[in-house]
């Protein structure tokens, strides 16, 4: 049996690669464009507001394996088209900036308003102020409720193989169905448990970071 | 000297201060005083420019200012705020190096040998690297007060500054603002506490709503 496994293991791993990357693009682009969505959220500009409603609401509101299907298969036919591997980040990205957008909504609305008050009568710029008193103190709030949207980025990655992108899960269910034995699957389990759990000690210890003061 | 003539300020159809006039003299305390809703919160929020006037005009040194829109880092209005709103991310070093840092360009060893000198004389000695949840309401309010004067502020403004604390701590804030006096601070106290006014005021305003 672990001779089997050390076998498929090539496969699964290279699968997992894939998951890997897909789960670090989408964080590297959706947590920032996430803040910058969740300023628009709030903003005193009706229309961006209001488009940026729409945006949330559709992403939140449908299926990412929908969203999956229309970037792939669906935005050719207007001319669109993006390579499986571009196709799979642009939706999950998209995806994913609406879900940290309204995170941040909630953590930006937490901050009192004599913040940004004190923060003026001491001649800061409006960047001065987010950088260095409001950010940090959102990020504080939102950390935990990031933390659950990144492990669900870990589970939803496995979505791309609808677009038949060679993923972790992708990988053990071709194991399986070829060699009729469910240790793929098991082992396969036991690789997202891995990487859940590396993402679960880096988040405490960013909640940890931030513990020090309130 | 700072100079209010005939300062307007409304709320929607509301008028909050119907041609108010005032003039604080350099290094005296002014203490506004006046029933709750009457408007002294916003009249130091004008001065301080966290609020627009409709009308009227301030003059500062005898030239006109504007607080709303004043960048001027000679002209600093420094306020304590009730509620003191210090950084809760920043330790009280930090609070107080913040602005000097960004705004004046002051260098880190100036800031801090700065901050240090205000902390000693406000008696928060020792506290540098707390962070603010972990001080006294009492300790709070001088790194407000710290905090406020390390803009070198031209006029320093408290909006109710014994209401936040415990009785008997309303005479150690006394002697802080009188302390404060005689180093030369001009001073203007929102106040609905009489006596605490006429104990330190040069000067008692008293603002009475208007009446529609």
């Amino acid at each position: 049996m672990l001779h089997y496994a050390s076998q498929i293991l090539p496969s699964l791993l290279s699968g997992a690669w894939m998951t890997i990357k897909i789960f670090f693009w989408t964080l590297i682009a959706s947590i920032p464009l996430g803040v910058v969505v969740s300023l628009g959220l709030t903003s005193n500009i009706p229309p961006l507001r209001w488009i940026l409603k729409f945006y949330v609401w559709l992403m939140r509101g449908t299926p990412l394996l929908l969203q999956l299907i229309f970037v792939f298969y669906g935005l050719p036919i207007i001319g669109i088209i993006f390579q499986r591997y571009d196709a799979a980040i642009f939706a999950f990205i998209l995806n994913y900036t609406a879900y940290f957008a309204e995170i941040f909504r909630g953590g930006f609305q937490a901050i009192p308003r004599g913040q940004y008050e004190s923060a003026r009568v001491l001649r800061l710029t409006r960047g001065q102020t987010l950088r260095r008193i409001v950010i940090p103190q959102v990020v504080k709030i939102v950390v935990p409720s990031i933390g659950n949207e990144v492990i669900n980025l870990i589970k939803d990655s496995s979505l791309v193989y609808v677009i038949g992108l060679g993923d972790l899960l992708r990988a053990g269910n071709v194991a399986t169905a070829r060699d009729v034995t469910l240790l793929p699957l098991v082992l396969v389990g036991i690789i997202y448990l891995l990487m859940t759990a590396v993402a679960t000690f880096i988040l405490r210890r960013v909640e940890q970071h931030y513990r020090a003061w309130r | 000297m700072l100079e209010l003539k005939n300062i307007k300020k409304q709320f929607g159809n509301r008028t909050i201060l119907n041609n108010f006039n005032l003039q604080v003299p350099d290094g005296q305390i002014v203490a506004v005083v006046g029933p709750s809703g009457a408007g002294k919160t916003t009249l130091l929020r004008c001065i301080s420019g966290l609020e627009s006037v409709d009308s009227g005009q301030f003059l500062l040194d005898d030239k006109p200012f504007d607080p709303a829109n004043n960048r001027d880092n000679d002209n600093v209005i420094g306020v304590v705020f009730q509620d003191f709103q210090l950084f809760p991310n920043l330790t009280v070093l930090a609070n107080i190096t913040l602005a000097p840092q960004l705004v004046l360009k002051q260098s880190k060893a100036d800031s801090e040998k700065r901050a240090q000198e205000l902390i000693d004389q406000l008696n928060l000695t020792g506290k540098e690297s707390l962070y603010p949840y972990q001080l006294s309401g009492g300790q709070k309010q001088r790194l407000a007060i710290v905090r406020a004067l390390a803009m070198n502020p031209k006029i320093l403004c408290y909006d109710e500054p014994t209401s936040a604390l415990d009785p008997d701590l309303r005479q150690t804030v006394e002697q802080i603002i009188l302390g404060l006096k005689r180093d030369q601070m001009t001073q203007i106290v929102v106040t609905h506490d009489m006596q605490f006014a006429k104990n330190i005021a040069d000067q008692l305003v008293r603002v009475e709503p208007i009446k529609a």
